[in-house]
Parts: C-alpha cells; sequence; structure tokens
C-alpha cells in the first residue's frame, strides 16, 4: 500500500515523460480511443440505416408463416420473437429510431445552448441573471421527471415522419425544451473565462466587432467542451428513449424501439432470455461507442485536462 | 456562516416559484378542457362541471394561479381522480419507500465508488485502472431499467434468491427486498462518482501539502486516509446533490419494474390515468425534496470546507 501511494504520488508531482506510444502516433486525433469509438459507431450506424433495407422481414406484423423463439439461424442471425418476426430487423428499425431522436434532439439543444450561453455570458446583466434561475429551476427537477411532466401534457401518440415510420415526436420536443439549459450554462461559464483572456482583448484593440469577437474569437475556443459533453448527450438522450419506450411513454408497439424490446421480453424471459438481452446490448455497445467518442476527443481537443 | 445559509435560502426562493409556475401550467397547458381530459370520454356533465369549478378554470390564468398557491400554502395540493383522495395523503403514503430507495442505492454506490476509485487512482494508467475504466465506461452506458430486468428475471424469476415485488416489512424487510433495484441504480452513479473520486484523488496526491507530509516522514497509509481521502471525498460531496437528482429520476423506472409502492410508479401510472393533479403533486414534492437536499449539501460543503463562504 505504502509503496504504491508513494510511486503514485510522484506520477502527480512529477510531468510523466512522454509516452513512446505517442511517437509513432503523429496526429494527435488518431489517439485509440478516440478510433475505436468511431469504429464502433460505424458498424452501429451500417447496422441501422443497411439493415432495414436489406432485410426481408418486417419489423412490425406477426409472422405466422416463422418459427416463434427461433434461436439463431442463417435466415434469421437473432432468432425470432415471441410473434415470428426476425430479431435482428426489429433491432436495427428500432436502433434508427433511437438514433434520429437522440441525434435530432441533441443537435439542436446545441445550437440553443450555445446561442444562449454566448449572449448570456458576453453581455451578462439581466439577460444572465434570468438565464441562470432557468437553469437552477430546469437542473432542480430530474431530466426524466422533468420529461415525463412535459409528456403528460403533449401525450404520447406517435406522428408519422415520412421515411422513418411513427416516431414519438414528443420526446424530441421534451429534450428541445430542456436540454439546451445544461450547454448554456457551460458556455456562459466557458465564455466568462475566455472574455478576459489576452487573445479577447488584443482582438479587441485590433478593432474587431462584437460579433467578430463572438464568432470568430470566443466560438472555437467554448465549441471544445460543448461538442465534448454533446457526445455524453447523446447516450443520455438514448437512454431517455429507450427508458421512457420502456415505461410505455414513447414509442407505442407494434414499432419497435430498443427500450420498448426489453419491456415487450419481460413476459417470455424464462422462454428465451436472448430477446431481453439484444437490445440492452445494443444500447450498452451504441453508449459505449460515444462514451469512447468522448474520451478520445477529450484527450484530443483538451491535452493538458 | 448563518449569513451564507440565508443568502443560501434567499436564492432558493426564485427557483421555488418558478417550480410552483409550472407545475401549475402542467395541468393547464393539456390540449382541450383539462376537465374532460381528466376524466375520460364517459364523464358525466356534472363531474367535468365539478372538476372545472375546483380548477378554477373558467376565472383567468392570473386568479387561478393565485387559487393554486393560496391551496399549496394551505398543504392542498387537490384531490386525485383514481383513488379519490386527496393528493397529498396519496404521496404521503408512498414517499417511504422512495427516500428509502435512494438512500439504500446512495449508500451502495459509495460501497462500491471508494474502493474502485482508490485503486484506480493508486494503479493509475495500469491494468487496474483500465479494468476500472472500462467497468465505468459500460455501467454508463447500460440502461438501468435493462441491469434491473436482468437482475429481475434472472435473481427473482428464476433462481428465487430475491423477492420479484413490493416493498417488504421493517428495516432488514426493505433491505432484502429493494436489494435488486437499489443495487441497479447503484451501478448507474458509480459510473458517474468513480471517474470524479479518481480524478480527485490524483489531484490530491500531486498536491504540495501531500508531500510536505510525505516529507515530515509520514507513512503512506496514514498520508493516505488522513490527507488524500479526506480532501478527495470533499470535493466529491458537491456531486452528491447533483446523484441525488439522478436516483430520484431513476427510481421512477425502478419502482415500475419492481413493483415498488413509491412516488416515481405513482407519477407514471399517473400519465396513464390522466391523474393530473397526481401528476402535479409529484413533481411539486419532487422539485422541493431536492432543492431542500442541494441547500443541505451547500451547507455541509461550506461547514467541511471554509473557503467556500468566502466567494
Amino acid at each position: 500500500m505504502s509503496g504504491s501511494v508513494a510511486a503514485a504520488s510522484e506520477l502527480g508531482a512529477i510531468p510523466a515523460p512522454p509516452k513512446s506510444k505517442r511517437t509513432w502516433i503523429s496526429r494527435r486525433w488518431l489517439n485509440p480511443v478516440l478510433v475505436a469509438g468511431l469504429v464502433i459507431l460505424g458498424v452501429m450506424l451500417i447496422f441501422v440505416i443497411v439493415g432495414p433495407l436489406v432485410s426481408p422481414y418486417n419489423p412490425t406484423d406477426p409472422a405466422f408463416d416463422q418459427p416463434t423463439f427461433a434461436g439463431p439461424s442463417w435466415s434469421h442471425p437473432l432468432g425470432t420473437d415471441n410473434f415470428g418476426r426476425d430479431t435482428a430487423t426489429r433491432l436495427a428499425y428500432g436502433g434508427r429510431t433511437d438514433f434520429v431522436i437522440a441525434i435530432a434532439g441533441t443537435a439542436v439543444t446545441v445550437v440553443i445552448g450555445l446561442l444562449v450561453g454566448l449572449i448570456a455570458g458576453f453581455y451578462g446583466g439581466k439577460t444572465d441573471a434570468l438565464l441562470m434561475r432557468v437553469v437552477d429551476f430546469t437542473l432542480a427537477l430530474p431530466y426524466l421527471v422533468l420529461v415525463i411532466g412535459i409528456i403528460a401534457v403533449l401525450g404520447t401518440t406517435p406522428t408519422r415522419v415520412p421515411g422513418l415510420g411513427p416516431l414519438p415526436v414528443n420526446v424530441i420536443f421534451a429534450i428541445w425544451m430542456i436540454g439546451w439549459v445544461t450547454y448554456a450554462r457551460l458556455v456562459r461559464g466557458e465564455v466568462l473565462i475566455a472574455k478576459n483572456m489576452e487573445y479577447v482583448d488584443a482582438a479587441r484593440v485590433c478593432g474587431a466587432s462584437t460579433t467578430r469577437l463572438i464568432l470568430r474569437h470566443i466560438t472555437p475556443n467554448v465549441m471544445a467542451i460543448v461538442i465534448i459533453f454533446a457526445m455524453a448527450d447523446i447516450v443520455l438522450n438514448i437512454l431517455l428513449l429507450s427508458s421512457l419506450s420502456f415505461l410505455g411513454l414513447g414509442q407505442q408497439p407494434p414499432y419497435p424501439e430498443w427500450g420498448l424490446m426489453v419491456s415487450e421480453a419481460r413476459d417470455f424471459f424464462l422462454r428465451d432470455w436472448r430477446m431481453m438481452t439484444y437490445p440492452g446490448i445494443a444500447v450498452l455497445i451504441t453508449g459505449a461507442a460515444f462514451g469512447l467518442i468522448g474520451d478520445g476527443l477529450t484527450q484530443a481537443l483538451r491535452p493538458k485536462g | 456562516m448563518l449569513g451564507y445559509i440565508i443568502r443560501r435560502i434567499i436564492v432558493m426562493i426564485p427557483v421555488l416559484f418558478a417550480l410552483t409556475i409550472f407545475t401549475f401550467f402542467l395541468v393547464r397547458l393539456v390540449p382541450g378542457n383539462p376537465a374532460s381530459v381528466m376524466l375520460g370520454p364517459r364523464a358525466t356533465p356534472e363531474a367535468i362541471a365539478s372538476i372545472e369549478e375546483s380548477l378554477g378554470l373558467d376565472k383567468p390564468l392570473l386568479v387561478q394561479y393565485g387559487y393554486f398557491m393560496r391551496d399549496l400554502l394551505q398543504g392542498d395540493l387537490g384531490d386525485s381522480i383514481r383513488k379519490k383522495q386527496p393528493v397529498t395523503t396519496v404521496i404521503g403514503d408512498r414517499i417511504g419507500p422512495t427516500l428509502f430507495l435512494v438512500f439504500y442505492s446512495m449508500i451502495l454506490a459509495v460501497l462500491i465508488t471508494v474502493p474502485m476509485a482508490t485503486v484506480a487512482a493508486l494503479n493509475k494508467e495500469r491494468w487496474p485502472d483500465q479494468i476500472v475504466r472500462i467497468f465505468t465506461l459500460g455501467a454508463l452506458a447500460m440502461p438501468a431499467y435493462w441491469v434491473g430486468m436482468m437482475l429481475l428475471q434472472l435473481l427473482a424469476v428464476k433462481y428465487k434468491i430475491f423477492p420479484v415485488a413490493g416493498y417488504g416489512d421493517g428495516f432488514f424487510g426493505h433491505l432484502y427486498y429493494l436489494f435488486l433495484p437499489a443495487i441497479s441504480l447503484a451501478l448507474a452513479i458509480a459510473a458517474l462518482t468513480i471517474r470524479s473520486l479518481r480524478s480527485s484523488i490524483l489531484e490530491t496526491l500531486g498536491s504540495d501539502y501531500v508531500r510536505t507530509a510525505r516529507a515530515k516522514g509520514l507513512s503512506g497509509r496514514s498520508v493516505f486516509s488522513w490527507h488524500v481521502m479526506r480532501n478527495s471525498s470533499l470535493s466529491s460531496i458537491t456531486l452528491l446533490g447533483l446523484i441525488f437528482v439522478f436516483v430520484i429520476g431513476g427510481t421512477t423506472i425502478m419502482e415500475t419494474i419492481f413493483s415498488i409502492p413509491g412516488i416515481g410508479q405513482l407519477i407514471v401510472r399517473g400519465i396513464f390515468d390522466r391523474d393530473y393533479p397526481v401528476i402535479q403533486g409529484v413533481t411539486l414534492v419532487i422539485g422541493v425534496i431536492v432543492l431542500l437536499t442541494s441547500l443541505v449539501v451547500d451547507i455541509l460543503y461550506a461547514a467541511l470546507d471554509p473557503r467556500v463562504k468566502l466567494s
């Protein structure tokens, strides 16, 4: 114990020499964590985009000519469910729903949060004070409970989206309404630091306009932390949608969604444990991929932290 | 110290106010006539009229809000439409299991976090650290409902080691009945706390006072327990408030899976039953609990770390 404490304290006190690993990777973007995350995410994306295009099966209608609870085979790589539907096909369609909602939800909240945070941080004053109260309030309620409250008002009826089928769009609206808050606070904090940096003063002295200051000098410096946080946020939103569907408040049957598939498998676990295992693993792999990308980006964009 | 507490409470007031406005509009913004939506398609006109009157729906919004606040200050959150009981009674009956589950899972999370974060920090960049890293990455991405469901099916339904549903009797009964939901939540919490404690231990290990302590000739064990852990856990206390919010949200799912009679299950059922007064009441109560907790955490932090009060 005491030996390892000493070793660790020395590690912390004296900057570690550059690793030999780093020398052959010439560019920081090629760090193994980031590459691993991108590769895993790529595989998942190909699965949910290409899967529905090549699959001969229908994801929603009961298939009476197919065996139910079938094990893996050449015609059904992941077996079939209680209605004889192909599990792999349903996972691919369901994954589409998760990806579309999580990415659409996160992308818009990033933009709103960035704008609000920039304005509040740069101008300060009453706008800023009001914003901070909204932030305090939103963070006082659990994300899930807040979304449940909004869903209670908007309803759970899915809307048909061209090319994607019925989607629980109200979940996206709920994410848009409250998701920006975290970004706004994050960006505001970063702007407050960046505002007093010498490079901003220098630009101001050179006669840069306020807009130019914000867009060309401050925004690029706060983007790193926003992008890193967005990776965690996408995972959070996938977990949110699948949790809501699991509770019956997101995607509605017979349409597939990962959380809903876990919930639907609950009565059949003793007969076929795989039905519940696959969708959970799908969420796990996707979440881990975004987690790795976030870690990798942290290493690439903030080498010091 | 007293000044700090008073300042902290004053900051809380506008947030409490916003909370009442949010919960107020939760019922008013329901598309269509809230009264007929609540009562469903087969409601009699008299029933609708009675709900409209009790909510004051024919009055201007500001007056309605006034009524809402007046009732709220008297501890009246309206009546549950399904259960025909005051919402305060319904929530009061069910808050115990929820709070028990929250604290249970937080304690389990601490028991998982401290050893794993310590081992990871003391073996930085070596294999124990990598294993802990993979564990946190997995635990972070694993949906809590899935973990709960798998544990339930495997350990309760299949092997019958744990009960399938309910809350149990007595303290140890609760501990036994709530173990599976608590451990599912604890894993999700630990994913967040292990990383934070690990980095704060590393930061403390590199600080001047730890070096001084070592230079004085203190043993590694004594430096670690007296200097490193004390200061590292201090910075983790601020995380407690955030985690509390997270766990309260998570109980909603666990209570539904494990049929625990708590307020999380109540709000989910409330949505299916269109029981808006219940949804409103639970949201408000959860908000108030969270605000009070963050107040306590902040005061605790200020009491333990005198530097906070200066800012």
